[in-house]
């Protein structure tokens, strides 16, 4: 890996580089909570002035971007007995995400491995995803964040370049080679000795201000002992069932697919939406028969998927532990409680 | 160099490359088919033989028996079907289907002639060739011997291959027998049809009784040799498996000898929307044909 130190006026400079003919997604601030604590999304940016390289965590992922909730698969032209089918993947134009904590480029990463690696690659993914640069940038773990205990809390590969506040300059991760060609028109170093020196003290600080933590040891075979355990019905009775953990996963990517036909029965439309394992319908079968009718069943099948299921495939937890669900939560149910409660731990 | 960031063509022969196997025009792939004949099997079940129009895509479209396709009805949606007919006639299928939700009523109304969408082969099949040299046990409960069909059809077609074979179906009443009219054919070719039903009707003469029933007086007529040498594919109700796998067990024929077929609501067909999902395994690609040791290793599945 290459490294650079790049001072905090010249980023501006990267900033106007990068935005030249490109769209750029950053974090910016759309209002405050109630208690006047910034929301930030991830949101296209018209001006340097708007990114908010500071923030906190966005209350939605960026995969609106790159998943969006709703997308047509394809259309459909019917004339009496037949029909044309078009599809299109919606290649859209090629952008930059400028600023992504470390948490969700490990998230894109693990969707990678389902929608891009396996055996029928998404191409409607594929067409968002292979258009995308991405600029990292090191966070403050907040009260919710247990990216540490997930191994999510660095990124290893999935950008083009991270930057780590040192203070007065960034300390610039160089993955791709279109990142170095960018780096190369703006003044930037090679880091000295005192640089990684200071970029080490600034990781293990921010090791220290984890708060909350997820105990995975042996977590896999733990949810499979513990499926039939009573936890889960009493994680299920305070679940709403409304679905709004998924929504604001980063790596959440089940969807549903509906069809609709136009009035004059001339046009028709395929449409994906996003989805989620919380909602009632989701393991409803022909016939009406429902595999997970109750809302414990569904709560504990989400874990499984997560922490369980993708491990068995993947060899990694499909949770990169960025905490939004459990903050955005309206029944307060957070991972790192759940989890502790299945473990036996105090709850 | 020019600070655009360059634009990936993903459909570009060079980007092709990245991806193993399949190309990723093959997710959306629609074969467009024809409604060729449409019979009526019972009050709520039709089989509907359905061709694919083109064909240079009719000749390669293979599939194994077990295998099921994603039949799309443009503007009302999509369903995944198991295939019923032969897996040697290419591109020529037939599907049994049950008239019980809105894209099945809407297909129920459709004339011979109408163009649907299909898309597949999907997941996998049961493995005929292992069989070979063997005794063979299908076992369908009610709407199970749609799928049953087409392994049916592939040791009618190969009945050389196979030393005893016992077809036992069972229905809740007379009047929900499929294909009736394919008995007298199937008993012609040495196999051992035994059908049963719960509750009989003053026209009926077999037995009455689970199909539990059946498999019991069948087994006490087999030297313990049988069941050294004999594979199982069941297919019908979750409950139904659990009763009649266990039972065969108990028999010591090895759970890996027995196949069943699970079903789930499927939007994708290719491991990605999660419908079908059962903890890890996608039954859309892992399955629907799984063997019984690997059903009894998944929560929820039946």
């Amino acid at each position: 890996m290459l490294f650079r130190i790049l001072k905090h006026e010249d980023l501006k400079k990267l900033y106007d580089l990068l935005s030249r003919g490109n769209r750029v997604i950053g974090p910016v601030r759309k209002g405050a909570d109630k208690d006047g604590n910034p929301i930030y999304a991830f949101e296209e940016i018209g001006d340097f002035i708007n990114i908010h390289l500071d923030y906190t965590t966005t209350k939605i992922p960026a995969k609106k971007f790159f998943m969006p909730f709703r997308e047509v698969m394809a259309d459909f032209r019917i004339k009496g007995k037949d029909w044309e089918k078009k599809i299109g993947f919606n290649i859209g134009s090629p952008f930059i995400v400028f600023g992504m904590h470390a948490c969700d480029i490990n998230a894109l990463n693990k969707l990678d491995k389902v929608l891009l690696g396996s055996h029928y690659p998404m191409p409607y993914y594929a067409a968002k995803r292979k258009n995308m640069f991405i600029v990292g940038i090191d966070c403050i773990p907040q009260p919710y964040c247990f990216c540490r205990s997930m191994g999510s809390d660095t990124a290893l590969h999935g950008f083009d370049m991270f930057l780590t506040d040192l203070g007065d300059h960034y300390f610039v991760e160089i993955l791709s080679d279109t990142a170095y060609n960018f780096l190369r028109q703006i003044t930037n170093a090679e880091p000295t000795e005192s640089d990684h020196a200071r970029y080490m003290k600034a990781a293990s600080e921010k090791n220290r201000k984890f708060t909350a933590h997820v105990d995975t040891t042996d977590l896999t075979k733990i949810l499979d002992m513990e499926f039939q355990a009573d936890v889960w019905k009493k994680w299920g009775d305070q679940c709403l069932s409304c679905g709004t953990c998924a929504n604001v996963c980063p790596t959440c990517y089940c969807y549903g697919v509906d069809e609709s036909v136009a009035l004059d029965l001339s046009r028709a439309q395929k449409i994906k939406s996003l989805y989620s394992c919380n909602l009632i319908d989701f393991a409803e079968v022909a016939g009406g028969h429902n595999f997970r009718p109750e809302s414990h069943t569904r709560l504990k099948y989400r874990y499984y998927h997560k922490h369980r299921g993708f491990v068995e495939a993947y060899e990694e937890s499909l949770c990169v532990g960025c905490g939004r669900c459990g903050e955005s939560c309206l029944a307060g149910i957070t991972v790192p409680e759940v989890i502790a409660s299945v473990r036996g731990g105090e709850n | 160099m020019s600070s655009q960031i360059k634009f990936t063509d993903i459909t570009a022969g060079q980007q092709r490359r990245h991806f193993r196997e399949n190309d990723l025009g093959a997710f959306e792939n629609t074969y467009k088919a024809e409604i060729t004949a449409v019979h009526r099997l019972t009050a709520i079940e039709n089989l509907f033989r359905i061709q694919i129009v083109d064909p240079t895509d009719r000749k390669k479209f293979v599939f194994q028996p077990g295998q099921f396709v994603m039949l799309e009805l443009p503007g009302i949606g999509e369903a995944p079907f198991s295939i019923s007919s032969s897996a040697s006639r290419h591109g020529d299928l037939e599907l049994c289907i049950r008239r019980v939700g809105s894209l099945t009523n809407f297909l129920f109304r459709l004339d011979r002639g109408t163009h649907v969408g299909i898309r597949g082969p999907f997941g996998t099949g049961f493995p005929m060739d292992q069989m070979h040299g063997e005794n063979i046990l299908l076992i369908a409960g009610g709407l199970g011997l749609a799928p049953l069909r087409s392994p049916i059809a592939y040791v009618q077609e190969n009945r050389n291959l196979f030393d005893n074979v016992d077809i036992i179906y069972g229905t809740k009443e007379p009047s929900q027998l499929l294909f009736t009219y394919q008995y007298d054919m199937w008993r012609a070719d040495d196999v051992n049809l035994h059908i049963i039903v719960e509750k009989g009707d003053p026209a009926w003469k077999g037995p009455v009784g689970m199909i539990t029933k059946v498999l019991q007086d069948i087994f006490m007529h087999r030297h313990a040799d049988y069941f050294q040498k004999t594979y199982a594919i069941v297919c019908g109700p979750p409950v139904m498996f659990k009763f009649v796998c266990t039972m065969l067990n108990e028999r010591s024929i090895p759970m890996e000898k027995m196949f069943v077929s699970l079903e789930r609501r499927m939007h994708c067909g290719m491991a990605k929307c999660c419908r079908c999902n059962i903890g890890s395994t996608y039954i859309c690609l892992k399955g629907p044909v799984f063997d019984y040791w690997s059903v009894m290793n998944m929560k929820e599945a039946i």
